[in-house]
């Protein structure tokens, strides 16, 4: 009984997300982000015709690891504005009234809403990112070395974000848990820029800045995951130091040890959710 | 006597068990309910028995919304207990029968009006046919509305698919919660009439409204609440027994009025005499106002008017409150 509550939520929010304007806008700004990057990936060959073969793939890996950073807010801020409105927009206009007062458990409606997001975020991440790789590869004949490792941490990135849009949104208002969801992602990538110059300049204090707050808020640190994915292996041992800190390049995949903290976190932070979801009158 | 089935005293305990009467659809005691420092809900206790329709009253903030939705495990009570078709509220399946429709309604935009109702068959576990589904649409009138986005729905057609919601999963207890506040007349009549029709099915109904007239026509019983308590609580009968009997006398002397005063409560305005008699069940007279009119003449009063009238709910709600007001403002 529990386990079809959370399908039929899920299904619920896919179809929400499907339906409301959120989608279009997405897709309005995906296509207009892939255009673009098409026409920019044409011209790089045009414009820099005399580019060495390693010159080239390390311009072609840096905008594309650049044109994702863009799909990744798209999917960020996306995800993080779904999940607001899903929750506290639901608690505050009343439509949670007439669903929770049927037989279901809480923690169910939460557990399908959060797996209909998951789905969606992901299958954005996926119809998106191969659009985006299969465009550089028509351009420029650039194809990464581990695209679905990249794709897969890109939807992670995601997943943690909109798990946080969800807690948020437990608490407070649907616009401001979307505002600071994004807000705490945009922070977080500065701290992992940060962190990136403290490794570089050989600073640990700067570079634990980094650390921690991938720690934290694992999002930076699935997103340089994602970049090391969809990088060339042999650029940085190629072009060596005047990359580090580079914030489009990535020295190294993430660890096994920090997969299973993001899966942790992820289970910790929706843990949360369900718990204050729980207690919460409404 | 031994069957195949079982021992004879697990028979006879089937048997008792079978024989009992079902529990009530709503079984609520002591309930409280505290925000900060502000009691909203005190020691409310109340049933609804099956098949009954009992209407909850009570002016603004008077803690009506937050017992139904204490009820129905919306708001956690900080103190009392709920059993819901004989089930504890806090387990979930006990709202597996139950239909609500809440004051504040508001359905997924995005869906159909018949993609709601699916929704809410979904989500009660039950099987409901399509057809059965579409007559739950025709009967709040939204038979031909079916495939519309509820987004453009207006604020009354929106309560009457809430209307819809609470009742398609074959419910056996109904909280409507101000089911008519969005409606037009002819939509208050429907709603009446779609009460009646579930009272004689068997169901149960707990409906709040502020609407006094509308409880009194569908009532059996009526709760009324007041600054989180109940202030009053009983059937019609009960509560508007009481008959007041207006006259208009003059030479009305000490012993007169003594006479008046042992008919009832005494309040007089000039020439106009009020008295509060007590209950007595609607059809039966007891001759007391012959019986006055004739004492008062015996004793030289002219008899100029006497009129004799029911009190009416909202008389009696208003009496209510005045008086639970008044007592609290003495001590």
């Amino acid at each position: 009984m529990t386990l079809r509550t959370v399908f039929v939520v899920a299904a619920l929010t896919l179809r929400e997300a499907a339906r409301r304007r959120v989608l279009r806008s997405l897709a309005v700004l995906t296509a207009v982000l892939l255009g673009l990057s098409a026409w920019g990936f044409t011209r790089i060959d045009a414009t820099f015709g005399g580019l060495t073969s390693g010159e080239s793939r390390l311009a072609a890996a840096m905008v594309l690891n650049l044109v994702m950073f863009g799909l990744s807010l798209i999917a960020a801020l996306g995800t993080a504005f779904l999940a607001g409105p899903t929750l506290a927009g639901e608690t505050e206009s009343g439509m949670a009234l007439a669903v929770l007062a049927r037989p279901v458990r809480r923690s169910a409606v939460l557990v399908g809403k959060w797996l209909g997001l998951v789905a969606f975020g992901s299958g954005f991440v996926a119809a998106a990112g191969s659009a985006q790789l299969f465009i550089v590869w028509v351009t420029v004949g650039y194809w990464p070395p581990r695209p679905l490792a990249g794709l897969a941490l890109l939807a992670a990135q995601a997943i943690v974000l909109l798990t946080l849009g969800l807690l948020l949104s437990t608490a407070v208002s649907p616009m401001a848990s979307g505002i600071v969801a994004v807000g705490l992602f945009g922070a977080g990538w500065v701290a992992g820029v940060i962190g990136g110059v403290g490794e570089a300049f050989g600073n640990d204090g700067v570079a634990r800045v980094g650390a921690v707050s991938q720690m934290l808020l694992p999002t930076d640190g699935l997103w340089r995951g994602a970049m090391n994915a969809f990088q060339d292996s042999t650029l940085l041992t190629q072009f060596g130091p005047a990359f580090e800190g580079h914030p489009f390049l990535s020295a190294a995949a993430p660890t096994t040890t920090y997969l299973v903290w993001v899966g942790l976190w992820i289970a910790l932070v929706l843990g949360l959710a369900v718990v204050v979801f729980q207690r919460r009158d409404q | 006597m031994v069957t195949v089935t079982g021992t004879p005293s697990l028979d006879a305990a089937r048997q008792l068990l079978a024989e009992l009467p079902p529990a009530p659809a709503v079984w609520c005691s002591g309930l409280g309910k505290r925000y900060r420092r502000r009691t909203v809900v005190t020691g409310v206790s109340f049933t609804v028995d099956r098949g009954e329709v009992v209407g909850l009253l009570g002016p603004n903030g008077a803690g009506k919304t937050t017992v139904i939705k204490m009820l129905l495990g919306l708001v956690r009570p900080d103190a009392g207990e709920v059993l819901l078709l004989g089930r504890p509220a806090q387990d979930h399946h006990s709202r597996a029968r139950v239909g609500y429709l809440p004051e504040l309604f508001r359905y997924q935009p995005w869906l159909t009006a018949a993609e709601v109702l699916d929704l809410h068959v979904r989500l009660a576990g039950e099987k409901v046919p399509a057809s059965e589904r579409r007559a739950c649409l025709a009967m709040v009138g939204l038979a031909d509305r079916a495939d519309d986005r509820v987004g453009g729905f207006s604020k009354g057609m929106q309560q009457r698919l809430g209307l819809a919601v609470a009742l398609v999963a074959r419910p056996e207890l109904i909280v409507l919660d101000e089911p008519t506040s969005a409606l037009d007349p002819v939509g208050r009549a429907d709603v009446r009439d779609l009460l009646l029709a579930l009272r004689t099915r068997g169901v149960a109904v707990l409906l709040n409204s502020h609407l006094i007239g509308e409880v009194e026509r569908v009532c059996d019983r009526v709760v009324i609440l007041d600054k989180g308590q109940v202030a009053a609580a009983g059937t019609l009968a009960e509560l508007l027994g009481q008959r007041e009997l207006r006259l208009r006398l003059t030479e009305v002397g000490p012993q007169a009025q003594a006479r008046l005063a042992a008919a009832g409560r005494l309040t007089r305005s000039g020439d106009e005499f009020t008295v509060t008699l007590p209950a007595t069940p609607a059809e039966v007279d007891d001759g007391t106002v012959p019986d006055l009119v004739a004492g008062l003449v015996g004793l030289g009063v002219r008899v100029h008017a006497v009129e004799q009238t029911r009190i009416s709910l909202e008389e009696r709600l208003l009496a209510i409150l005045r008086t639970e007001s008044g007592e609290k403002d003495q001590h």
